[in-house]
């Protein structure tokens, strides 16, 4: 062990002891610095969930999605559109799909009726979501009726409740049998809501894309890639805002700091000065501060983020739920997958360590550079 | 082994209350000996041993020790000579509270970081020599007036320095205490450490420990 | 302007550094002016306790920069996701014209400020504060570079847009492309290699002479800086022409940023961390020399330029050693025997 390392041992040493002595003051500060870092926390690990749950459920979902436009607003695909599309290098699937929305009175939520490609379904009978099951208290094998936009009343069997595992999408979701669809919306025959292209090649998509937008001008592509943009933008400003909203907390967190910092009380003054008359030099209390705040901060940084980190995964987030993910008036009740990223730490230490360090800095050398003769003058 | 020439010390310097606490002093302190500076209060006994024992800079004059120039040598280097040179114990005990007597033994070692064994070893041994082993643990507000003053004695003497500085030691004691610091102070004296006081207490500075007293007033010497 | 936290927190970061040190700036400006060591006034003592403070103050903003240049790039490579037909941190600094200006302005505050602290550092260890006034005209040539460096942070943040289409690395670091960086990987291999190795060897031979000899000379020292600084520019040349093919055996895939991925392991960091400190401390070895001169610093460089070189010969050696190995076990096969 080198002198210099044993030295900072010997000041770790004396900081836990001083911080020991001033239980109260220091655990005040502990509780304010980790209450920082928990909310902080919070708010990134529950919006990274949430963007790495919009990631999960978009990589299942088609690279093109083709609507057609009239004057500008969506309109249904008419027949013969597919075929207008033809074949177009890179495509390994085209495909048309059904589905709408449906506002639901009872609970006032909209749902998302949709024609699964994969899985017929028998006339009459329809999959759930799981958020919906939930508010409607459904289970397997129940009945359920809706009135329809034409005033008359479905009855269908409850065939099946969705698994859990991404609510995110499939919370509002009801699945049909494409005759029933068409018969409770009104949908005419041959008609489709839009067309889905599977593109395997990424570099491909673009190109595609172009080919489309040239042979049916009256069409607009919609690329995955795009939608995963949008999303991650719309997480991150979310996010944004409320870390700006929060600056405010930050900035009180540092002025506290400071405040905590220079308002030494008389007792650790006069230790400072007994100090610096037995030999300690202004860079050892310097450094025995710098302990004590690096002390302060890592334990805050530990208690805040492993606060966060039960708050969000096991608690579901339940204060920033409502700011954070405003999604549908039916809040999907799902568990975000729990991950540590890095780059977010990285943010989290700047956003709490620094201005903390930087708060402290004066008012820890003015407390250093107290005259070693000042014990001797009082 | 200490030269002193024309030494200056100002405070609040180029305020109103501009206040020369030296005013040209000049001596030369042998070592071995005790030499006690006494006079009024504010006639600069605590600011000339200060400047002495490195705790401040002078702002004028010199400060030779062992022939090396001190006077201006910034606060990093005078507080590595102190270390080394000079322990001191204080009018009020100054201990830190909260800490065992032990502890606040080791302190003045901390920054010089010796080995924790040995360091601990020669707390343990000072404490022994002052009659303190039973109290080593003991949180330094739970000791009496007496023990307190022989730990601050045994915090001087941790980095053992050859200059004992002492400013109104026995200004806090009682009689039957003030006797037995003094007796503590003849054995560091016979062991070979230079002792440097200052007080106006009687009973220190007509004990015949006392090899030379100094007498301040104004900040300048009338009488050695 | 993008709003996302690691912006935040980077801009957060340069802002209050740059804050830091404006504030200084004056009480610099007054040391240059009265400094008096020979004073015993309590100007020169107040001024000499501030110094505590301006040092403690650019160590915290060295440790932030360094810190940030990592979140920098860590976030440039994050951000890919949002610009059309960017893959890695090359697209997001290609978006507009000031993300690799901001990098490289970054990287060159880092250096400034390890090689004012290495002067700090020795400056405090005489009694007479020999380059006191040095020390303090530099920081206020540093204060400009971090102003200039956040500047450009903030314009390159500034300038945004998501819906941008740029570039990959694929494009910038090919060898058709025109610029410097096209120019550094469209090096032939063999030149590239010799010419990254050469650097390096130069270097460590340099450096492994003075952490070895028992008195180093003054120009051994400066010419083991100058190797020093060469081999920076030269790993790097070295890691876009040939080390990066090697890495993501891939002849054509030249980027400096993708090996920081967990993709490749995080291989990037065990060559960038060892590479800067190599340098830092390698550059520092020349930067003390000229101070042998001064009386109080004679017996002071040496040891300290000596201990610097051992870091700087330890962590160089490392670099090239991983880079060694990397090109030993890839499946790439460059050069044709």
């Amino acid at each position: 062990m080198t002198d210099g390392f044993r030295r900072q041992r010997y000041l770790i040493d004396f900081s836990l002891a001083a911080m020991g002595r001033r239980k109260v003051r220091n655990l005040g500060l502990l509780a304010v610095y980790s209450l920082l870092v928990f909310v902080l926390a919070s708010v990134m690990l529950f919006t990274h969930g949430l963007r790495q749950e919009a990631k999960r459920v978009l990589a299942e979902s088609p690279e093109v999605i083709l609507q057609r436009l009239v004057a500008g607003r969506q309109d249904l695909i008419p027949p013969g559109y597919l075929e207008r599309i033809g074949r177009i290098r890179g495509v390994q699937k085209i495909q048309a799909r059904l589905w709408g929305y449906y506002y639901d009175p009872v609970v006032k939520a909209n749902y998302t009726f949709m024609v699964p490609e994969a899985r017929p379904l028998a006339a009459g009978e329809i999959v759930i979501g799981p958020a919906m099951a939930r508010e409607r208290g459904l289970v397997a094998g129940n009945l359920i009726s809706f009135r329809s936009y034409s005033g008359r009343l479905f009855t269908f069997k409850v065939a099946e409740v969705l698994p859990q595992a991404s609510e995110l999408m499939s919370a509002d979701l009801v699945l049909l049998g494409a005759g029933d669809f068409r018969a409770f919306f009104d949908f005419p025959a041959g008609h489709y809501t839009d067309i889905t292209l599977t593109v395997a090649n990424p570099l491909e998509v673009r190109n595609v894309a172009a080919k489309l937008a040239a042979a049916l001008p009256d069409a607009r592509p919609i690329l995955r890639e795009e939608v995963q943009r949008t999303y991650a933008a719309l997480f991150d400003w979310r996010e944004g805002m409320v870390l700006t909203v929060l600056s405010g907390a930050l900035l009180a967190f540092a002025i506290f700091a400071w405040d905590k910092a220079s308002g030494l009380s008389a007792e650790e003054r006069r230790e400072i000065g007994i100090l610096k008359a037995i030999g300690w030099e202004s860079g050892d209390v310097l450094r025995m501060k710098f302990w004590e705040g690096g002390l302060i901060s890592l334990a805050a940084f530990l208690l805040g983020y492993l606060a966060a980190w039960v708050h969000v995964f096991h608690l579901d987030g339940a204060l920033f739920r409502p700011v954070l993910q405003g999604w549908a008036v039916l809040y999907p009740h799902f568990r975000l997958t729990p991950e540590v990223d890095g780059l977010q730490l990285a943010t989290l230490f700047f956003f709490t360590v620094f201005p903390y360090t930087a708060a402290v800095l004066v008012p820890i050398w003015r407390a250093a550079i107290t005259d070693p003769d000042a014990v001797m003058r009082a | 082994m200490i030269e002193i020439v024309d030494l200056h010390k100002a405070f609040n310097q180029g305020r109103p209350n501009e206040y020369w606490a030296i005013q040209g002093i000049s001596l030369a302190l042998e070592r071995g000996q005790v030499t006690a500076f006494m006079g009024p209060s504010g006639s600069g006994k605590t600011t000339l041993l200060a400047l002495i024992g490195c705790l401040a800079r002078p702002t004028r004059g010199r400060i030779r020790l062992n022939g090396e120039d001190i006077s201006g040598l910034p606060e990093r280097f005078l507080t590595a000579l102190r270390r080394r040179h000079f322990g001191f114990v204080f009018q009020q005990f100054n201990l830190i509270k909260g800490l065992s007597a032990r502890d606040n033994v080791m302190l003045p070692a901390y920054p010089l970081a010796p080995p924790y064994r040995q360091l601990r070893a020669r707390a343990d041994a000072l404490l022994a020599q002052f009659a303190l082993t039973h109290r080593a643990d003991a949180q330094v507000e739970w000791l009496s007036g007496g023990e307190q003053q022989r730990v601050a004695i045994a915090r001087a003497l941790i980095n053992d320095p050859p200059i004992l500085v002492a400013d109104e030691p026995t200004a806090n004691l009682d009689t039957a205490l003030s006797r037995e610091f003094l007796a503590i102070l003849g054995e560091l004296s016979r062991a070979g450490r230079t002792v440097l006081l200052s007080s106006h207490d009687p009973l220190v500075l007509e004990s015949p420990l006392i090899n030379r007293r100094v007498a301040l007033r104004d900040g300048r010497v009338v009488a050695d | 302007m993008l709003f996302q936290p690691a912006i935040i927190a980077l801009l957060l970061a340069a802002g209050l550094g740059v804050a830091a040190l404006g504030l200084a700036a004056p009480f610099a400006w007054q040391i240059l002016r009265d400094w008096d060591l020979a004073s015993g006034s309590e100007k020169q003592l107040a001024m000499e306790r501030r110094t505590y403070l301006f040092s403690a103050l650019v160590g915290l903003v060295l440790g932030m920069q360094l810190a940030a240049l990592l979140l920098f790039v860590f976030n440039a490579d994050r951000m890919a996701e949002s610009f059309v037909g960017a893959m890695c941190a090359v697209g997001s600094l290609q978006v507009n014209a000031w993300g690799f200006p901001a990098l490289t302005a970054q990287i060159a505050v880092f250096f400034a400020a390890s090689q004012w602290l290495l002067i700090n550092h020795l400056d405090n260890q005489a009694r007479d504060y020999p380059l006191v006034r040095l020390k303090y005209a530099l920081l206020l040539v540093l204060l400009p570079l971090l102003a200039l460096s956040f500047g450009l942070q903030l314009a390159y943040f500034e300038g945004l847009r998501s819906d941008v289409i740029t570039s990959c690395c694929g494009s910038l670091f090919s060898g058709e492309s025109r610029g410097i960086s096209g120019e550094m990987a469209a090096i032939e291999p063999r030149l590239a290699m010799g010419f990254c190795f050469g650097s390096l060897a130069l270097a460590i031979a340099a450096l492994g002479r003075h952490a070895l000899s028992s008195a180093p000379g003054r120009a051994n020292g400066m010419f083991a800086g100058l190797a020093a600084l060469l081999a920076f520019p030269a790993a790097i040349i070295g890691i876009l022409s040939f080390l990066s093919l090697y890495i993501y055996e891939h002849p054509h895939h030249h980027c400096p940023f993708c090996l920081l991925k967990p993709e490749y392991g995080y291989l990037g960091y065990a060559l960038y961390l060892p590479l800067f400190l190599g340098c830092a401390a390698g550059i520092g070895v020349g930067v003390l020399q000229p101070f042998c001169r001064h009386p109080s610093l004679a017996a002071l460089v040496p040891p300290l330029a000596q201990r610097l070189a051992w870091v700087a010969l330890l962590a160089l050696v490392s670099f090239s050693g991983l880079a060694v190995g990397i090109i030993w076990q890839s499946r790439l096969i460059l050069l044709e025997h």
